[in-house]
């Protein structure tokens, strides 16, 4: 019973915690709320309407959602690149500020599912994907996969989160029995998430843009330099912000292990464009829709380019050791890495996937002002959610926000 | 997957009680009606609606019934909402003479009318390819919206595409609910009760055969075909995906597809694939015939042949 009203005091304590903050805070929160407000004023009218009001038909008949939820998918599973250098090497930098990196998987998987839920057609009907309530269609589909291992993987980080935290609030030492096996237990969960994901697109014979083999390792091979590159910046902001303290040697480990998967997956670029335009077959139009276009659509063109260029840069940067070591060339690099994982694995993934469809139909998509309000506002959830958890972890991890001192100092 | 029975109980994939399950179901509901408010005409019914196999003989009726219910309020007019079951000993086969369309589209416009499809956003099961004789079968060098004033145009020739009822479809397997299955008599249908609106089977569809509701689909009252099915041409709502069924309300009554009646060149032939006897089986005999993307493994029971 003791644990039940300590629970309580945790949760009533976190939500004075969240309330409180200085005007930057605020302002930060109320930019967030208002993107929500855009994108749910969207979402209204998309669901009164139908999905017409997107831009997607049944030629394109996936988007900016699925894209976005793709790619976000890759962020949640690199959270793994922190805890593997932390658990299984014992190398006590990264361990610190493993916590953060599975708080940026859980936002990360909560605008996965909402990137999946606005894009459904009747999302009145979520519950009949819901296992052991709905009917799913358990081993075939791989949308059932993709459900069962993406909640799966959002309760376990969210498990240890919540755990570390109750623990370091209540002050008392958490049971490394429990915690180890489950922080083990996350790396094929992430590897997991990734390579269902990938799979999704991969078990399609219709669309032979996605029916290659190399796409589950270039997934995961670009979430693994994305992922990171999103903590890089996140650390150096809250070493500034915040008393917290993040060693540079950390910063920099992160940076080599980028350093390897960047060049990987250049690789694995290089060796599906070689397949495509040395074989020359039919099916090299969709890779010819994405670099060059077709009868004079460019729309994915200059995106295209943008991220093969940024790639490049990225990795150049990372590879030397004085850029890799030198703060802004660090962090341009990231910004770098950033996008153009974003623009490959969303809509240069999806869109040519489907253009032209099935029956050689062109049909040129480019998101609504829908689709991206309502996308701001599925981003919008996902930050709020990363930042009201940083607002309660940062204290906790300083041991200024316990149970004994309350809110004293914050 | 073509001999299942028709309604299997789906135990093990649904566990626990029903009683629990309606419990959960129930708790869900709270979640539901907020959405259901935003999408107007939603009623705790339908909210509720169970997958197609699990109902009873009794639960379907209710269905059934409903179903006519709504259709009643919404056209102003009667509709029957059919459930004919599969035949035994019949698996349904179609052949098409590509040697004989001359791109009239009058198949295209006799399904719309049949089926129910909304006129606004227009959907259309059947497609006609216009394609260069010279560069024959030919996807990326065919064109879907020819408009002449007279078919066939010169130098080409037109291959109709619809669902190819595959013995192997790929629709099928992806989608994550069970919302779209593989009757016995080799007609995929989809459970417009059910289906979550994902699109997977779009994606996953090698024909384009699969179509989207990407707004409400209108229909007005006098085009209105009262006669349907409930696996079939009853009107569809906003959001779900649907797909041509060999006008199953049509074919489980011993009719022909709407769009064999309406070709007038003969081009498109139809029958029991398990009677040797019938017209498709001497066509699958005696001519040459051509699998479109056999390459898929997808096993279409549509078939393509040259008949000249």
């Amino acid at each position: 019973m003791e644990t039940l009203s300590d629970l309580r005091r945790f949760a009533l304590d976190s939500v004075r915690l969240i309330l409180t903050g200085n005007r930057l805070y605020y302002a930060w929160v109320g930019f967030l709320l208002l993107l929500l407000a855009l994108g749910a004023a969207a979402y209204t009218a998309q669901l009164r309407e139908g999905l017409i009001v997107t831009n997607m038909r049944d030629p394109v008949s996936w988007g900016f959602y699925i894209g976005n939820f793709t790619f976000l998918v890759g962020i949640a599973a690199a959270a793994i690149m922190l805890v593997i250098p932390a658990y299984i090497y014992h190398w006590k930098p990264i361990k610190e500020i493993t916590i953060l990196g599975e708080m940026l998987a859980i936002s990360a998987l909560i605008m996965c599912l909402g990137f999946v839920l606005v894009d459904l057609g009747r999302p009145d009907r979520f519950w009949h994907i819901i296992p052991f309530v709905g009917l799913l269609n358990f081993p075939q589909s791989l949308l059932a996969w993709d459900t069962l291992v993406l909640n799966a993987y959002l309760l376990l980080n969210w498990s240890v989160v919540t755990y570390l935290l109750y623990c370091a609030y209540t002050e008392k030492a958490y049971a490394r029995r429990i915690v180890e096996p489950l922080v083990l237990l996350s790396i094929p969960m992430a590897v997991s998430i990734h390579t269902v994901t990938a799979f999704l697109y991969n078990g399609l014979a219709a669309r032979p843009f996605w029916n290659s083999s190399i796409l589950a390792p270039k997934f995961l091979a670009s979430a693994f330099c994305s992922g990171p590159a999103i903590l890089l910046i996140l650390l150096q902001i809250l070493r500034r912000t915040t008393p917290l303290e993040i060693k540079d040697e950390a910063l920099h480990k992160i940076a080599e292990l980028m350093a390897y998967t960047m060049g990987f997956n250049l690789f694995l670029t290089g060796a599906e464009v070689f397949k495509e335009f040395y074989s020359g077959t039919e099916h090299l139009i969709f890779t010819r829709y994405l670099y060059f276009g077709l009868e004079g659509h460019r729309t994915l063109v200059p995106f295209a380019w943008a991220s093969i260029l940024c790639g490049l840069a990225a990795f150049t940067l990372f590879l030397i050791p004085r850029t890799r070591k030198n703060w802004i060339t660090l962090n341009l690099g990231c910004v770098l890495i950033y996008a153009s994982v974003y623009i490959e694995k969303g809509m240069g993934l999806i869109i040519p996937g489907l253009t032209p469809d099935t029956l050689g139909e062109l049909y040129f998509y480019r998101p609504s002002w829908t689709e991206i309000f309502v996308a701001s506002g599925v981003f919008a959830i996902g930050f709020l959610a990363f930042t009201l958890m940083l607002k309660v972890a940062i204290p906790i991890i300083l041991g200024e926000f316990t149970q004994k001192k309350g809110m004293a100092r914050t | 997957m073509s001999d299942a029975p028709r309604r299997p109980p789906f135990p093990e994939e649904c566990g626990g009680s029903p009683s629990r399950r309606r419990f959960l179901a129930g708790a869900a509901a709270a979640v539901g009606a907020a959405i259901l408010t935003a999408c107007k005409g939603g009623s705790i019914e339908e909210f509720l609606q169970r997958q197609f196999h699990q109902l009873s003989p009794a639960e379907v009726e209710v269905l059934i019934a409903r179903l006519e219910r709504e259709h009643m309020e919404k056209f102003g007019s009667s509709v029957r909402v059919g459930n004919e079951p599969p035949i035994p000993g019949i698996e349904f086969g179609y052949a098409l003479d590509l040697s004989r369309c001359i791109g009239c589209r009058r198949c295209v416009y006799a399904c719309v009318r049949e089926n129910n499809q909304s006129r606004d956003p227009q959907i259309h099961w059947i497609r006609v390819l216009e394609m260069e004789k010279e560069r024959g079968v030919n996807i990326h060098h065919a064109d879907p919206y020819y408009d002449h004033d007279l078919v066939p145009a010169e130098g080409h020739f037109y291959m109709p595409v619809q669902c190819h009822q595959c013995k192997n479809p790929p629709c099928v397997k992806v989608c994550p609910v069970r919302a779209t299955w593989q009757e016995p008599d080799g007609i995929t249908v989809v459970d417009y009760n059910w289906c979550i609106g994902c699109r997977y089977c779009m994606a996953a569809c090698p024909y384009g055969a699969r179509h989207f509701n990407w707004g409400e689909p209108t229909l007005p009252a006098g085009e209105l075909n009262p006669e349907t099915h409930l696996l079939g041409n009853r009107p569809r709502p906003k959001g779900v995906v649907e797909k041509c069924t060999f006008c199953i309300q049509r074919v489980r009554k011993g009719l022909y597809p709407a769009c064999v009646e309406a070709c007038p060149t003969g081009t498109r032939k139809f029958g029991n694939l398990l009677d040797p006897e019938s017209e498709v089986r001497y066509v699958l005999e005696h001519k040459r015939v051509y699998i479109f993307k056999e390459d898929l493994n997808t096993q279409p029971r549509f078939f393509y042949y040259y008949g000249a």
